[in-house]
């Protein structure tokens, strides 16, 4: 616990600092990018990429250490991995565009494909009984307890350029998610778009294997931004979220990871990533479960309430018990049933905003049709003065009526 | 039986053809458009001139290409032959000088964006790579929004808003773009009375100001009311021209064949002397 919160605080040593910090510039890119991954609804492109990336990296290691007798390098086999990614994301497009199967089963099949050729060729590593195949199987569950320095470097200066080309690019590529036709039209070169769209994610992808390995990765491209997009509505801020809660995940990840060497990382990230989930989909203001069950109970409450006092209004029995209770609790209606003197008088305020509304409709049937909030509130909270007036004068000719709203129907 | 017209050599050494004529006349200009999916031929050899400064109508039955001839005279999907100038020049260098109006359809309206974010996309084009809306540009987005009514939703989400809201602001990022030749695709379907009625007002200013205006257009008893011109389309091209000569119950049978009942034919056609 003590070396978790030393990691978390950054004073566990310069390489866990360091590791720490190239994981989150890692979570952060991977958030960003994320985004339009998402909302080009192309979140399984990822997995491809990231199990297309396993042969490339075998192979890079057994060419490498035959012949240069380098099969550690991170960069050596990071190229491999992006080279067989690369061609594995040429292979989804070519699937998808020259035969009528969709997307998901062009991916299903080269997914498996090259992450079997890539299971053949480690068996094949381990029997031909060449040195320095010992961390080979980090970038299956990613593994950052034995990370040189030189190599948390390389992860945190990729992860920050990409991070930034995303950035950079934000306008275009919310452009081409929206409305691809329209971007087309105004002479976006699409395709191209859609290309460097996915060379970022490619890149996050390799960047990322050596920490959170291949099985995982699509995580972090995955959970950040869908558990942004609980908290706000805006492109921008929704790519913001979405890198803070990628950063600060895998920089926890990481963290526990260093004070507990035998856990594989990437578990520990995406781990922690889905909990930052779990907490977006329950309280988020914006879209969460628990705000949308408020807003419904509240709803649900406004509409009893009204709907009794125009019973009321009306002298017909209310027979809800749900009504009933809440109009006993704002004191509308005494215990046997009978509506109180404030029940009376409310009432008659509420059937006259009722007569107001049902007026509005007659003659605007257009504009109340689009207005959400009609017979809800007091016709004054919603509608202009002026309009409000037209409908008195209409509703009561000879009479002149007061232009104060009643107070009911509001909770 | 009708022969299958083909986008024959006689129409591309035609010298009347639109290009050979004045370009300046030819804000949008097809040649021989054929377009198929999945080797089932969707428009065959269809040729086509807008009016400059009018507002056309292109009408038809369902399938009849109607979408498919902008999406492929816009570059938008592949064609099999074809092409398309716009004065004079060749489609891909000259978006600039046109606005299209996808079918409201065609996007997920749940996306991040506010009202006021999809009208700044059509000023994209302005803004250039690597460049953030500026103040201005915001003011822009926000009088085209008030041009179809909507300055009071500008930051409500997209998704929020009512299928004809949604239409509208549509139509306010093509006004945003700020082009001569404007392309819609159904910009009437599944939109109410008041909408409709705002979009109207909209395409008949772009063409007071001198814009050409292409609609893809479903209803056949409106035609008469919004549109000057018409273009009918079944797969082929059937006829062009002025409503009043070509929005004929003869041509719409061509186009329509049984489908269209020849009472309501009549009543169609004869709506004019109204």
């Amino acid at each position: 616990m003590e070396q978790f919160f030393a990691a978390l605080t950054m004073s566990a040593g310069y390489n866990t600092a360091l590791v720490c910090v190239g994981a989150a510039l890692l979570g952060a890119a991977s958030g960003a990018i994320g985004v339009f991954v998402l909302l080009r609804k192309r979140t399984l492109v990822s997995d491809a990429i990231s199990h297309a990336t396993l042969p490339g990296v075998a192979l890079a290691f057994i060419i490498a250490q035959t012949y240069f007798d380098s099969g550690r390098s991170l960069p050596v086999l990071l190229f491999g991995a992006a080279l067989s990614a690369g061609i594995g994301v040429l292979a989804v497009d070519w699937i998808k565009t020259h035969t009528r199967l969709t997307e998901d089963a062009a991916i299903g099949t080269v997914l498996s494909t090259f992450f079997a050729v890539g299971m053949v060729l480690l068996t094949v590593i381990q029997s031909m009984s060449i040195a320095g195949q010992a961390g080979l199987e980090g970038f299956l569950l990613g593994a950052t307890s034995g990370m040189l320095k030189s190599e948390a470097m390389t992860i945190a200066l990729a992860a920050g350029l990409v991070g930034l080309a995303v950035v950079l690019r934000m306008k275009e590529f919310s452009l081409l998610c929206f409305d691809e036709d329209f971007a087309a039209a105004s002479g976006y070169n699409v395709r191209w778009l859609d290309r460097t769209l996915l060379l970022l994610l490619l890149g996050v992808v390799v960047i990322g294997l050596k920490t959170v390995g291949l099985v995982l990765i699509i995580a972090l491209a995955i959970i950040p931004p869908v558990a942004a997009r609980f908290w706000t509505d805006r492109v921008p801020v929704l790519v913001a979220i979405a890198a803070g809660i990628g950063a600060s995940g895998s920089f926890i990840g990481a963290a526990i990871s260093a004070s507990a060497p035998n856990m594989p990382t990437g578990g520990l990230i995406v781990l922690v990533l889905f909990s930052f989930f779990v907490v977006s989909l329950l309280i988020s203001p914006v879209r969460g479960i628990l705000a949308a069950a408020l807003k419904h109970y509240r709803f649900q409450r406004i509409v009893h309430l009204r709907q009794g006092l125009l019973a009321i209004a009306h002298n017909e029995p209310v027979l809800e018990p749900l009504t009933r209770s809440i109009l006993r609790k704002g004191g509308f209606m005494s215990g046997d049933g009978q509506p109180t003197f404030k029940g009376q008088s409310e009432a008659r305020l509420i059937e006259r905003d009722q007569k107001l509304w049902n007026l509005y409709r007659e003659i605007y049937p257009e504009e109340s049709h689009a207005l959400a909030d009609w017979s809800l509130k007091p016709i004054g909270q919603v509608l202009p003065a002026d309009t409000v007036k037209v409908l008195e004068d209409e509703l009561c000719p000879h009479l002149v009526v007061s232009t104060e709203t009643p107070k009911g129907g509001a909770i | 039986m009708q022969k299958l017209k083909t986008p024959d050599l006689q129409l591309l050494h035609d010298t009347n053809a639109p290009e050979s004529i004045n370009a300046q006349d030819h804000p949008f200009a097809v040649q021989g458009l054929t377009v198929a999916y999945h080797h089932k031929p969707v428009l065959w050899g269809v040729s086509y001139s807008a009016p400059k400064g009018c507002l056309t109508a292109i009408i038809g039955p369902n399938g009849a290409g109607k979408s498919t001839f902008l999406k492929a005279a816009l570059g938008l999907i592949p064609k099999l032959s074809g092409e398309t100038k716009v004065f004079g020049a060749p489609i891909k260098k000259a978006l600039k000088n046109i606005a299209y109006v996808p079918q409201r359809s065609a996007v997920d309206w749940d996306f991040p964006a506010t009202a006021i974010d999809v009208v700044l996309m059509g000023l994209y084009g302005q803004i250039g790579w690597f460049r953030w809306p500026s103040r201005k540009h915001r003011e822009t987005a926000l009088n085209c929004l008030k041009s179809v009514g909507m300055q009071d939703f500008a930051n409500r989400q997209i998704g929020q808003l009512s299928g004809g809201q949604q239409q509208r602001v549509f139509l306010a990022r093509a006004l945003a773009q700020d082009a001569e030749m404007y392309l819609m695709d159904e910009p009437f379907a599944g939109v109410d009375a008041a909408t409709e009625k705002a979009i109207v007002m909209v395409l008949r200013k772009l063409v007071a100001d001198g814009k050409t205006v292409l609609v893809v257009h479903h209803d056949l008893e409106t035609v008469r009311d919004y549109y000057s011109h018409i273009l009918l389309l079944n797969g082929q091209h059937i006829a062009d021209g002025p409503v009043e000569t070509t929005f004929t119950s003869e041509n719409l049978q061509k186009a329509y064949g049984g489908r269209l009942a020849s009472t309501q034919l009549d009543g169609l056609s004869q709506a004019s002397g109204a």
